[in-house]
C-alpha cells in the first residue's frame, strides 16, 4: 500500500460532516499554524516540502506564495480553483465531494499563511451539488468558529465563500478565472502583472488547485521535510490520479509519486489492467491537452528506463518521446480507439471553449476541427497532414494563455506517433465508413495497406 | 413572439413572465453579501444561475436585464456574460435537459450510440426539444466524469454509469415526475 495523505480518511462514514471531520484530527492545521506558526513559517514549510500546483503546471507552490506582494498593503485574496474541466480531470470534484473540511481546512491555514482575509472556491458550474457540500461545510465551519472574525482569539479574520462558474474551460486559466470572479467574461489578462501582484480586483491574489491546498494541513502537521521524503527527486509528496478510459477500473486514486506507470496500469491495486483485455494502444498520462504516448513509449522511456509516475520521468524525451504529469487525467486508449476521430473530439473540445480573444487560437483551434473532421469522415486529403501540422505550429506559443498550446500538442503528437493512422483514413475513405470502425478490425490489422 | 436579440449569435427571446420571489431575491442577496459593497458585479455569474433556476432554466432579456437593475450594472455587462457561458439559456428549452458529455473518455465507453439511442427513443433530433416541452437532448463537453462514462447531467446532478436501460427509467421517472433538479 502506498501512502495516502489526502484521502486516508476518505472511507470513515460520515467524514463529510464537520463533526465527524473534528473527531478524525481536522482542523488540527489551523490550530497548529494559528497558535504556535508566524505566517511565513508556515509559507517555509510549504516551500520545503517542494509541493507543486497540482493543477497542471507543476509550478513550486511555496515559490508562488512568496511572490504575493505584501508591501503595497492592499488587501490580499487566496482563490481556489476549483474550475477542473481538462478532459479525463476528476479528482478535484472527488477531493471536494467527499472530503469538503479538507479542503476548507486547506484554504484558512494557506490564507493565514498569505495574509489573506477574504478568499474564494471557485468552483465549475457543473458541480451545482459540489457547491451546495461546500457551501454547507463552509457554513459549519464557520459556526464551529474556524472562520470569521477573531478566529481562535487570534485576530486573525477570515471570510470563505464558493463562487461558482458556468460552463467555460477557459476559466481554469488563473488570471480568466479571476475575470470571471469579477463577474466578467472569461478571458485571459496579459501577464504581467501576475496576480501575486495584480489579482482580484487588482489587489495581490494567489490562485491555487484544490489538491494543491488539501495538501497543506498535512504538510503543516507533520513538516515540510516529512512531505519532501515522500515520492523521488523534485517530485515529492502524492498526487491523485483519475483514471479513465479502456481500463478495468477507472476512478480516483492516490499514488505515491514515483510508482512505475505499469505497476499503476496493471495492479490489482489500482486500474487492474485493460478493460475487456484488448492490447494497450495509447495512453494521455495527464489530461488531454498533453501528448499522447503511443504503446512502446508507455511503459518505458525512449532510454528503456522504467517510465515513473512523475514529473521528470513522464516528460523524459520532450515531447518526442515523452509527455507531461499534467492534471494527472490518465485516459488509456486500447486498440479499438480511433485516433484520428479522438483528436478530433480534442480539437472540437478546444474549438468550443477557446475565448476568441488571440486570432491564432480562435480561427486556429476551428480549422485544426474541420480538416480532422474531413479526415475522420473519408474527405481527408493527403496535404491534410502538414496542412494540421501547420495550422498547429502557428497556435503554439501565439497566445495569450496556454489553451492555444494545449489545443496544439494533442494535434502535433497524435501526427508524431499516428501517422500512418492519419494516411490510412486518406486512402482508404471506404474502410472508415462506420463510426466504430476499428472496434470490429482493429488498425493493427490494417496497417500493412499504408506502408 | 420574440425578436432577435442584436449581435447575439443565438436568438434571443423575449416574453417570459418574471417574478422575482421574496425567497429568491432573499437568496440573491446573500449572494451579493459574499463581495464586497462595491464589487457587487462579482456576484453575476451565481446571480444568474439563480435566476434561472427560478424562472423555467432560462434568461430572457428582460430578465436579464432584471439582473442589471438588482446589481447595478449595464444591461450589455450581463448580456456579454450571458453570451460568454455555455450554462446559461437563451431560449426556452425542454424542462428536462439530457446533456450528455461527448469528450473523448465518455465517447470511448460509448456515449455516441447512447445519444442516438436516446434522440430515436424521444423522437427528437439534438438540440430540439419534445413538442410537449419535457425533454431535450445536448451534446456538451467534458463534465468531470470522465472515470463514470457514459453520462450526462440532468438538472443539478449527475447520472453515471449509463446505459439504455437506465435511459428508459431516467425517461419514465422524468414522466412521472420523480426527478429532482435543482438543490434547492
Amino acid at each position: 500500500m502506498s501512502k495516502k495523505i489526502l484521502l486516508d480518511k476518505i472511507n470513515v462514514p460520515g467524514i463529510r460532516t464537520y463533526e465527524v471531520y473534528r473527531k478524525e484530527g481536522g482542523y488540527a492545521s489551523v490550530e497548529k499554524a494559528i497558535k504556535a506558526m508566524t505566517p511565513d513559517e508556515v509559507v517555509e514549510e510549504v516551500k520545503k516540502s517542494g509541493l507543486r500546483g497540482r493543477g497542471g503546471a507543476g509550478f513550486p507552490a511555496g515559490m508562488k506564495w512568496s511572490f504575493i506582494d505584501k508591501k503595497s498593503g492592499k488587501p490580499r485574496h487566496l482563490v481556489c480553483n476549483a474550475d477542473e474541466s481538462e478532459p479525463g480531470t476528476f479528482k478535484d470534484r472527488y477531493l471536494m465531494e467527499f472530503l469538503p473540511h479538507l479542503l476548507i481546512e486547506g484554504m484558512i491555514t494557506s490564507s493565514f499563511a498569505l495574509g489573506a482575509n477574504l478568499s474564494y472556491i471557485y468552483i465549475r458550474g457543473e458541480y451545482m451539488w459540489v457547491f451546495k457540500i461546500l457551501e454547507r461545510a463552509i457554513a459549519e465551519a464557520k459556526a464551529a468558529g474556524w472562520l470569521g472574525k477573531n478566529i481562535l482569539g487570534s485576530g486573525y479574520d477570515l471570510e470563505l465563500h464558493v463562487h461558482c462558474g458556468a460552463g467555460a474551460y477557459i476559466c481554469g486559466e488563473e488570471t480568466a478565472l479571476i475575470e470571471s470572479l469579477e463577474g466578467k467574461r472569461g478571458n485571459p489578462r496579459i501577464k504581467p502583472p501576475f496576480p501575486a501582484v495584480s489579482g482580484l480586483w487588482a489587489n495581490p491574489t494567489v490562485v491555487n488547485n484544490v489538491e494543491t491546498i488539501a495538501s497543506v494541513p498535512w504538510i503543516v502537521n507533520n513538516s515540510g521535510d516529512d512531505y519532501a521524503k515522500i515520492g523521488i527527486g523534485r517530485s515529492t509528496g502524492t498526487k491523485l490520479i483519475s483514471a479513465s478510459g479502456h481500463v478495468k477500473n477507472p476512478g480516483v486514486y492516490e499514488i505515491e509519486l514515483g510508482l512505475t506507470v505499469d505497476e499503476f496500469m496493471n495492479s490489482d491495486e489500482y486500474l487492474g489492467g485493460m478493460y475487456s483485455d484488448r492490447p494497450l494502444k495509447a495512453l494521455i498520462p495527464g489530461g488531454s491537452s498533453v501528448p499522447i504516448l503511443p504503446a512502446d513509449l508507455i511503459y518505458k522511456t525512449a532510454n528503456g528506463e522504467d517510465r515513473l509516475m512523475t514529473y521528470e520521468s513522464l516528460s523524459d524525451g520532450g515531447f518526442a518521446t515523452g509527455s507531461m504529469l499534467g492534471s494527472g487525467g490518465f485516459i488509456v486508449y486500447d486498440d479499438t480507439a480511433c485516433i484520428v476521430r479522438n483528436t478530433w473530439n480534442f480539437s472540437r473540445f478546444y474549438h468550443h471553449e477557446s475565448c476568441g480573444q488571440c486570432t491564432p487560437c480562435r480561427e486556429g483551434t476551428g480549422w485544426l476541427e474541420k480538416v480532422l473532421w474531413r479526415i475522420e469522415n473519408g474527405q481527408g486529403r493527403e496535404e491534410d497532414i502538414d496542412l494540421l501540422w501547420s495550422i498547429q505550429s502557428k497556435i503554439e506559443g501565439n497566445t495569450i494563455c496556454p489553451l492555444g498550446d494545449a489545443a496544439s500538442w494533442p494535434v502535433a503528437a497524435a501526427i508524431r506517433h499516428f501517422r500512418e493512422e492519419f494516411e490510412y483514413h486518406i486512402r482508404f475513405p471506404e474502410k472508415i465508413k462506420n463510426r466504430n470502425h476499428f472496434v470490429n478490425e482493429p488498425f493493427a490489422k490494417s496497417k500493412v495497406l499504408t506502408s | 413572439m420574440w425578436r432577435v436579440g442584436v449581435g447575439l449569435m443565438e436568438k434571443t427571446h423575449y416574453n417570459q413572465e418574471i417574478n422575482m420571489t421574496p425567497e429568491l431575491m432573499e437568496r440573491i442577496n446573500e449572494l451579493i453579501s459574499h463581495y464586497p459593497a462595491d464589487k457587487r458585479k462579482s456576484a453575476l455569474l451565481p446571480v444568474l444561475h439563480e435566476a434561472q433556476d427560478a424562472h423555467d432554466n432560462w434568461l430572457s432579456i428582460e430578465l436579464q436585464d432584471k439582473v442589471a437593475e438588482i446589481l447595478n450594472i449595464l444591461p450589455i455587462e450581463v448580456y456579454e456574460v450571458v453570451t460568454f457561458y455555455t450554462m446559461y439559456n437563451r431560449r426556452p428549452i425542454g424542462k428536462y435537459m439530457f446533456e450528455f458529455c461527448q469528450t473523448s473518455s465518455c465517447c470511448l465507453r460509448g456515449t455516441e450510440d447512447l445519444m442516438d439511442y436516446t434522440c430515436e427513443k424521444l423522437g427528437v433530433k439534438i438540440g430540439e426539444p419534445t413538442a410537449d416541452g419535457l425533454f431535450e437532448v445536448r451534446g456538451v463537453e467534458c463534465l468531470g466524469a470522465c472515470g463514470y462514462a457514459p453520462m450526462m447531467q440532468l438538472g443539478d446532478f449527475y447520472k453515471e454509469h449509463l446505459t439504455r436501460e437506465k435511459i428508459d427509467q431516467i425517461i419514465i421517472d422524468c414522466r412521472d415526475d420523480k426527478i429532482i433538479l435543482h438543490d434547492k
